[in-house]
């Protein structure tokens, strides 16, 4: 039932549309979307804009998604190092499989997740292509 | 510490259509009390742990349905922990004691999972990671694990595909030896890799199944235990947490948490990895036993792969893992899995372990983890006179 | 009046060719190609809808435009395939381009030419200083029904323009003008999936007669001759239809293939004039002078003269360009394509 409530994605628009980050003002560590408490220990961070360029760390295929996924399975998520430092989780589009490799070369775009339902919110957000 | 195991209980694992939730959980408990020869007025207090029944029964509130199940008004309380949940309950139960609190405590695991779809129990499953990090872009519970594979295998090569399907053989090989497993055929390991894929690399051979199940223990005090005659006893009990997401733990060829929670278990027991004779782990994908193994310090990161080359993990090797069958082939109720290993080290130690019996054990581990390994947690098991 | 500071456009990587979808149909791919002067049409990836390619172009148009995203005024889109009846396009592309919250902004519709309408909201906001700089986006994921002689056609792309003071423009605006009527030629009604059309009525009552009003208008208004155009673009349902305008006003060979995108890609609706006027800029020159003529079913033109200035070529290498998009693509299967077009509604 959260999966419906417009809220709750609404929160997270600014980072997730825009691969909005955080840098931390002690240690200049930099994270994506939630940042809480800095491992450092530092509560205060200065809003940077992701590049939105990046590296695949590690990539998986799936086939068997949940319910909102269901009739878009396959689809490739991968553990992506964005280069101002931040490690994210996203979805990898646009690509054959095979010709991914630890270590392709990824950009941002903005795509459409789910809706929730025939008569619910679109939710959008940002997935990655192989660089061309 | 020693608290000692008074009675266990465990019912079939599998897909157990004719029972629910509170019967499940009351097969269990009755069967630990029957184990013990004790009745429930005895018991002074519940911890149960359940991981999924809200999403999949609409059920909350599982503390006061352990507690009416035996007509008790005695303190009960659900513990969760994602996968972890068994093993939450377990310590809780054994801090209970500890703390002089209680004296005697019943633990509980059970879960509920095949009155939904598989498409249902994917989602409610990944509740276990972070939900806004990776739920929102459908990182499902094996995908978790399949990115930690294609990690690993990627700087480790030496564990190639087939090496990591004689993990679920071997784990067959000793469902098919355990009367309560839900999987009693053993397969080889063409079955794994020519298996549908789920989450590339691991195909439905390398991920442990959806199941119903419940365990119970009961647990009581040094004191209480020795009276009565009692010969195992937990000794230790280590928890350790990380990040919810996998894109936020340090390193990804290892489970942090894990380390760190077997070397609070073995302080605590005053034991090394030398004098464990049999381990109960978490296998919940392949790829998670292998983790398993060089967490608990059987194998330097990297090499877990020789002893799986070996064959040191079957029950009359060197190393024996999950006689139980493991999650693969034993089952894997969620929360019912971390007492299932409690129960099953208990079986060991006394010697009932039937066709899978580790001759001679005296020391066992058990090491339970929650979602990518955001918690584990690792219990010693010992046979004292 | 206003000009184009920055333009970008978005073509999904998806192809089908005419062969593909004729198989299916039972049809002649040679003749059809032939007399629709097509060959395959882009279709929108499972994730991709109106207002993903709407902030693709656009983040392409920030990159050439180089201007302090805050000081955006405006934000219009228009595409007969919103992914939503009422929520605007244009908010969710106006937060994903992070400009801030003080702009106007709405959606648009106007069948093909509901992008090139935005192009004359803003030069008005811009010409008379109530906004400084204003996107124009014109982008569609086009419906077409199967079986139709549209699903040859019928594809996805869209591009987009910040405008802004002439000062900083790299290509000015410096005429306008619109001949509409009401001509159902083409239309779909609320809830409907797919459009219906009037067949051969679509022709002459429709799009000549208004296309050819509006570059007529437009001529004379600028007082400019067809040969003073380095380049013609009209709008594209086909790779006929602007071929036999073109040669009506004299317009040449190299004046209008250039920006015939719809011979490769199929016609993206309100993207499809605008994404072959960007693809002049591309390659356009300080100096050079460029005709569009858009045409929307329902009926109506709008017809623009742009002039490019110096600033046009240190822009063209600053994102990707529309022969890019255009190169960068994957064939799928009919049964592929229909699983593609699943979501798209509207």
């Amino acid at each position: 039932m959260f999966r419906e409530s417009p809220i709750i994605r609404w929160r997270n628009y600014s980072d997730r549309y825009r691969l909005n980050g955080y840098k931390c003002t002690k240690c200049s560590a930099a994270y994506f979307e939630y940042k809480g408490l800095c491992t450092c220990g530092n509560l205060d961070f200065n809003e940077v804009q992701f590049s939105g360029k990046g590296k695949i760390v590690s990539y998986t295929m799936i086939h068997s998604g949940p319910e909102v996924f269901e009739n878009k399975s396959p689809y490739c998520v991968a553990l992506i190092d964005l280069v101002e430092g931040a490690r994210i989780t996203a979805q990898v589009m646009d690509c054959k499989y095979e010709d991914l490799k630890i270590g392709t070369e990824v950009e941002a775009v903005f795509r459409k997740f789910y809706a929730s339902g025939e008569k619910g919110v679109i939710h959008y957000g940002t997935k990655f292509v192989p660089k061309f | 510490m020693k608290v000692g195991v008074l009675g266990i209980g465990i019912t079939k694992f599998g897909e157990i259509w004719e029972e629910g939730l509170r019967e499940l959980l009351l097969d269990a408990q009755l069967r630990a009390l029957n184990d013990a020869k004790m009745e429930p007025k005895q018991i002074d207090a519940l911890y149960t742990g359940n991981m999924c029944a809200d999403s999949l029964s609409g059920q909350l509130h599982i503390g006061a349905m352990a507690a009416e199940n035996l007509n008790l008004d005695k303190p009960s309380i659900r513990v969760e922990g994602a996968c972890a949940s068994g093993s939450l309950a377990l310590r809780q139960g054994v801090h209970s004691i500890a703390s002089g609190d209680a004296d005697i405590v019943m633990v509980s695991g059970v879960e509920k999972m095949t009155d939904v779809s598989t498409e249902q129990v994917t989602t409610a499953l990944m509740g276990a990671g972070d939900e806004e990090l990776e739920g929102f872009n459908g990182l499902t519970f094996p995908g978790l694990y399949a990115l930690l594979a294609k990690a690993y295998m990627h700087k480790y090569p030496a564990l190639t595909r087939e090496l990591l399907a004689e993990v679920s053989v071997k784990n067959h090989f000793h469902g098919a030896r355990n009367p309560y497993a839900q999987f009693q055929n053993e397969i080889n390991i063409d079955t794994v890799i020519n298996a549908t894929m789920v989450a590339d690399p691991l195909t439905l051979f390398d991920c442990s199944p959806i199941t119903d199940g419940a365990a119970s223990i009961i647990l009581a005090s040094e004191a209480t235990a020795k009276k009565l005659g009692t010969e195992v006893y937990i000794t230790g009990s280590g928890l350790a947490n990380d990040s919810l997401s996998l894109a936020r733990r340090k390193s990804l060829t290892r489970l942090d948490a894990g380390h760190a929670a077997a070397q609070r278990a073995y302080k605590q027991a005053g034991i090394t990895v030398k004098d464990i004779n049999f381990a109960e782990v978490h296998d919940c994908f392949s790829i998670a036993e292998i983790y398993a193994v060089e967490a608990l310090g059987f194998a330097k990161e990297g090499e877990a792969y020789k002893l799986y080359k070996d064959k040191q993990t079957y029950f009359d090797g060197k190393n024996p893992i999950n006689t139980s069958g493991g999650l693969k082939a034993c089952g894997h109720p969620v929360a019912a899995t971390g007492v299932k290993q409690a129960v099953e080290a208990t079986m060991q130690l006394r010697g009932e372990a039937g066709l899978r019996q580790v001759k001679g054990a005296t020391t066992g581990v058990t090491y339970n983890v929650g979602g990518s390994g955001a918690t584990a947690c690792v219990h010693v098991f010992k046979k004292m006179k | 009046m206003a000009g184009i500071v920055g333009w970008g456009a978005y073509i999904p990587k998806y192809r089908i060719t005419a062969e593909e979808i004729a198989a299916v149909q039972h049809a002649d791919a040679k003749a059809i190609k032939a007399g629709l002067g097509l060959t395959e049409k882009s279709v929108p990836g499972k994730d991709e809808d109106t207002a993903t390619i709407s902030v693709a172009a656009a983040r392409n148009a920030l990159a050439r435009a180089e201007i302090n995203r805050k000081e955006i005024g405006s934000v219009y889109v228009g595409s007969e395939s919103h992914p939503y009846a009422v929520k605007p396009t244009s908010s969710i592309v106006g937060e994903a381009l992070d400009i801030g919250n003080t702009y106007m902004a709405a959606d648009t519709e106007f069948a093909c030419k509901a992008g090139s309408a935005t192009i004359q909201i803003n030069a008005g906001l811009i010409d008379s200083k109530m906004i400084k700089y204003g996107f124009s986006i014109g982008a569609d994921t086009s419906q077409a029904e199967p079986g139709n002689a549209l699903e040859y056609s019928a594809a996805a792309g869209g591009a987009a323009f910040l405008m802004g003071p002439n000062e900083e423009a790299v290509a000015t605006l410096d005429f306008t003008c619109s001949f509409t009527s009401d001509t159902p030629d083409f239309w779909r009604r609320a809830m409907q999936a797919y459009p219906s059309h009037a067949g051969r009525f679509t022709g002459d009552p429709a799009y000549f007669k208004h296309v050819e009003a509006s570059t007529k208008m437009i001529l004379e208004k600028s007082k400019l001759k067809i040969t003073d155009f380095k380049y013609v673009v009209f709008h594209m349902p086909n790779g006929k239809f602007p071929l036999r305008v073109a040669k009506k006003f004299g317009v040449t060979k190299e004046q209008i293939e250039p920006g015939l995108v719809v011979t490769k890609i199929g016609n993206t609706y309100s993207g499809s004039s605008i994404l072959g006027f960007a693809s002049v800029l591309d390659i356009a020159k300080p100096g050079d002078k460029i005709l569009v003529t858009a045409y929307g079913s329902g009926s109506g033109s709008d017809s623009f003269v742009f002039t490019c200035t110096k600033k046009i070529t240190a822009a063209q290498g600053k994102a990707k360009k529309v022969n890019d998009y255009i190169a960068n693509k994957e064939y799928i299967t009919y049964a592929e394509y229909l699983k593609h077009m699943e979501g798209i509604h509207q």
